[in-house]
């Protein structure tokens, strides 16, 4: 039985993890635009350019 | 397919169709100067990387740019407004590029850094078409940075809209919030409900279940306080107005299985319905956010000042131009238009040869001419040669402006109630008589088993599946709607739809192509060296009729022309080798026109003698004759022409309909009003601002725009021009919404009445509770969502005919 309690007190705790991650992911405006980083993500880092900016980077 | 056999060049930077070979760099061709340009900027920087990831990913660059066209940029109070963020070190900058189309564009829009270093980053939200950039002030400045975009061909789109300050509200957070967290604690509760359902547990787990049940109890507190919120405010607005909106009986089963559920909890008496509660809240959440999701880009309630330009030049007595906000126009003042430029106000012509388009306004295809002296009405675009002239009423006042403020065509509040809305009001109405026979019925027999009996009616039959069955239907039918190119402003407007029974078009614009000609040739038979001398005139000319005309006559060298006379306007001559060749309107031949002509007419005149005529035309829309064919079959149809009645002949054909002509807007909206006072649901297909009235007073009002990001008057529904030939299907599609609605409110019932069979009864087991409520609303999603895809099938089929017979996506 006491088994059972520590099983669903560690699901809980997993799914309260995601949950926050979720919640995160809102926050930093990562569902405001859902095309672009995709496509931002396959251009070729230029060698040339060495101080590549950060793209990744959130506005504020 | 054939290819077509005639080698074309196409333009390296924008794709576009080399008249000739030429302007180019290496093996690379051009189709105009500006394009090359913009190949060199981006060639000096080392950002050719541009042309690897798509093909020829340019912006045609013909139309060039006047040097001081952003000079209103400098106005510190404008500038204040477009800035987002600012420091002394960084300007924080969000400009609207209606051009971006691929991945070439965010690719270089977010390497506008290289192009000038005053430029800190830059990053591009695509879905949006909004590039962010942050400069450096102290280096460059707004005017500068924006110059530098149109350079480039993304010339950024202001409008007073975005000068207002406002920040146009995206999306709902607390939306996404919601459902997230609605959604972790229905799966949770679910998962503990389990040894429930299948009444595991032998007598010493008790403990654990009802550990469990009260750790459901724990979990639904934010579906009930925050997910569920929603439903609750709404409902309660309803109320103090009197009325039952959809809310309410949500409302009242949400909260009345939240009330059971602690009691029976707190009581030991039974695990409660938190799962059924829960359940509900998160379908209900999610059908909203997929039935209200918004375009992003797209603006349904747009008046005449985003029309407007956002500055003009003024001419001071000195002489000096200055650019000034159009809103700080005074009567009295004396402005400059140039080519291509909206007139703000109603002015006087003080110089120069206005040849004014006025297709949007007043739905007449061909251009006005204006002499010095005469009133030009605001709105028109003028095309050709600079103006200049002399406000005589300001913005607030000109016609346009008072055309717009008018009663008539203000919107309208919602037009009518939605169906299901009655439906509902019904549901609710029966469901509440079940209620109280059962509550009577058991008052007598067993009074201990009548709160039992009445709180899980309420529960069971909550019209939540009938709702799902909307919502679902209804989000899953824009988004498939969305992609054929008809941007419905709601999901009443589906609905809207079904109810049409009679069509009204525009013509101009609308059923026509603004833009495109046709040319036809009558007279004589043109010899290839009469061709090349009409062509030699020809390509002199600036005038679009005779760039209409070269388009036509094949590729040939051009002569010399000598002698050339231009009579800007009417028609230009000249003498090629032997030959005196003209070219002109009837009236530069000294002809009398005969009788009025459909489109405009261009005679050729070699030697002494009148060849032949070119007659060009504006183009009707690919497919518009077959569409006519299948609408007619189900709708009334007619047309309103702000356009004389020259094309009568060739419409009646194609309509065999009521075809009117010369319509104002006014005429447009009161025969629409006529029409809904003989009880037709009429739906208006419109474009300018001629038919805005129309639009609004139509049961549903559609704009059709070659680009869905340029301005349209408010409507309904945006309309993509390539989704044209297939409209019929749009509407029929549109018409299903109702079929699907019904069948899956019949399934929902049915639930219903199986779920009702056993709470009359006061019997409703936790377990049959807890497997109707999913399995109701997972089978009425599936249902709705699969049917609204399945109807779309014809369209779809439609839709890649259409665009394998355009060559490309528009």
């Amino acid at each position: 039985m006491s088994v059972i309690i520590l099983l669903i007190s560690a699901s809980l705790l997993i799914a309260t993890g995601f949950l926050l991650a979720f919640i995160w992911s809102v926050k930093t405006n990562q569902y405001e635009d859902d095309y672009t980083p995709a496509v931002r993500i396959l251009f070729e880092n230029d060698v040339k350019q060495s101080t590549e900016p950060d793209t990744n980077e959130k506005t504020k | 397919m054939t290819k077509d056999m005639k080698t074309t060049t196409l333009c390296y930077h924008c794709g576009e169709t080399c008249e000739d070979t030429l302007i180019s760099i290496q093996d690379k061709h051009f189709c105009c100067q500006g394009c090359k340009t913009v190949y060199e900027i981006l060639n000096k920087v080392e950002l050719c990387d541009y042309y690897a990831i798509s093909q020829n990913p340019g912006l045609s660059r013909k139309t060039i740019i006047r040097p001081d066209k952003f000079a209103f940029l400098d106005d510190e109070q404008l500038k204040a407004k477009l800035i987002g963020y600012a420091d002394t070190t960084q300007s924080h900058v969000t400009f609207y590029l209606p051009q971006m189309h691929c991945s070439s564009c965010i690719w270089l829009l977010e390497h506008l850094a290289r192009l000038d270093k005053a430029i800190l980053r830059s990053q591009v939200n695509f879905l949006k078409k909004e590039v962010l950039v942050v400069f450096d002030p102290a280096h460059t400045s707004l005017r500068k940075v924006t110059e530098l975009l149109a350079s480039i061909g993304y010339e950024p789109h202001f409008s007073l809209h975005s000068m207002s300050g406002k920040k146009i509200k995206t999306y709902d957070k607390s939306r996404i919030y919601k459902i997230g967290i609605t959604g972790f604690c229905f799966g949770n509760i679910m998962m503990l409900s389990f040894p429930e359902y299948f009444s595991l547990g032998s007598a010493e787990d008790k403990g654990l279940l009802k550990l469990f049940s009260y750790m459901n109890l724990l979990l639904s507190l934010p579906v009930f306080f925050y997910g569920a919120s929603g439903f609750f405010s709404s409902a309660w607005k309803s109320i103090r107005q009197r009325s039952l909106n959809i809310d309410a009986p949500i409302a009242l089963a949400v909260l009345i299985t939240f009330v059971r559920s602690v009691y029976e909890i707190l009581s030991g008496s039974g695990a409660g319905y938190l799962d059924s509660m829960t359940g509900i809240v998160f379908f209900m959440l999610i059908g909203r956010f997929f039935q209200d999701k918004t375009y992003n880009t797209l603006s349904f309630n747009r008046d005449y000042t985003s029309y407007f330009p956002l500055s003009v030049t003024l001419v001071t007595e000195q002489g000096q131009e200055r650019s000034i906000p159009v809103s700080n126009l005074e009567k009295g003042m004396r402005i400059k238009v140039r080519n291509g430029e909206i007139i703000p106000a109603d002015c006087i012509l003080f110089y120069g040869k206005a040849r004014i388009d006025y297709s949007f306004v007043s739905g007449e295809a061909l251009p006005v001419e204006r002499s010095v002296g005469e009133i030009i009405y605001a709105g028109g675009r003028q095309s050709g040669s600079a103006l200049e002239m002399e406000v005589v009423k300001e913005v607030s006042q000109s016609y346009l402006t008072q055309l717009w403020n008018n009663d008539a065509f203000q919107r309208k509040e919602e037009k009518g109630t939605s169906y299901i809305h009655t439906i509902s009001r019904y549901f609710t109405l029966v469901l509440f008589t079940v209620a109280a026979i059962t509550a009577a019925y058991w008052y007598v027999k067993d009074v201990s088993r009548l709160w039992n009996a009445v709180t899980s009616i309420l529960i069971v039959a909550c019209p939540c599946a009938l709702l799902l069955s909307a919502t679902f239907t209804n989000g899953n039918m824009l988004r498939v709607l969305q992609k054929f190119g008809f941007y419905a402003r709601n999901a009443g407007v589906i609905e809207q739809i079904s109810g049409i029974d009679t069509v009204v078009f525009d013509k101009t614009g609308t059923i026509t192509q603004q833009g495109h000609t046709t040319i036809q040739y009558e007279g004589g038979m043109l010899s290839t060296e009469a061709q090349q001398l009409i062509r030699s005139l020809a390509s002199q000319s600036a005038h679009p009729l005779s760039k209409a005309v070269l388009q036509v006559l094949p590729v040939s060298p051009l002569l010399p022309v000598k002698e050339f006379k231009e009579q800007p306007g009417f028609g230009t001559e000249g003498r090629i080798g032997d030959h005196r060749v003209a070219i002109g309107s009837a009236a530069y031949m000294q002809m009398e026109k005969k009788t009025r002509e459909t489109g405009s007419s261009v005679y050729i005149k070699i030697g002494g003698n009148i060849a032949g005529k070119f007659v060009v035309s504006t183009a009707y829309r690919k497919g518009l004759p077959g569409l006519l064919t299948r609408l007619k079959k189900q709708y009334l149809l007619s047309l309103l022409s702000g356009d004389n009645d020259s094309e009568r002949e060739k419409l009646k054909d194609l309509f065999n309909a009521q075809l009117l002509f010369d319509q104002s807007p006014q005429d447009k909206l009161e025969y629409i009003l006529r029409l809904q006072e003989q009880g037709y649901k009429v739906m208006m297909v419109g474009d300018g601002l001629n038919d805005a009235g129309a639009l609004q007073q139509s049961n549903t009002g559609i704009a059709v725009c070659d680009d869905i990001n340029n301005f349209s008057p408010a409507c309904d529904v945006i309309m993509k021009a390539s989704a044209f030939s297939y409209f019929d299907l749009l509407l029929k599609y549109c018409k299903r919404n109702r079929i699907i609605i019904n069948t899956s409110f019949v399934i929902s019932i049915l639930y219903n009445i199986t779920g009702l069979y056993f709470a009359v009864q006061g019997q409703l087991q936790p377990v049959i509770a807890a497997i109707l409520m999913p399995v109701s609303s997972v089978s009425i999603v599936l249902f709705t969502t699969g049917m609204s895809s399945f109807f779309a099938i014809p369209l779809k089929t439609a839709g890649r005919k259409n665009k394998t017979d355009n060559g490309k996506l528009i």
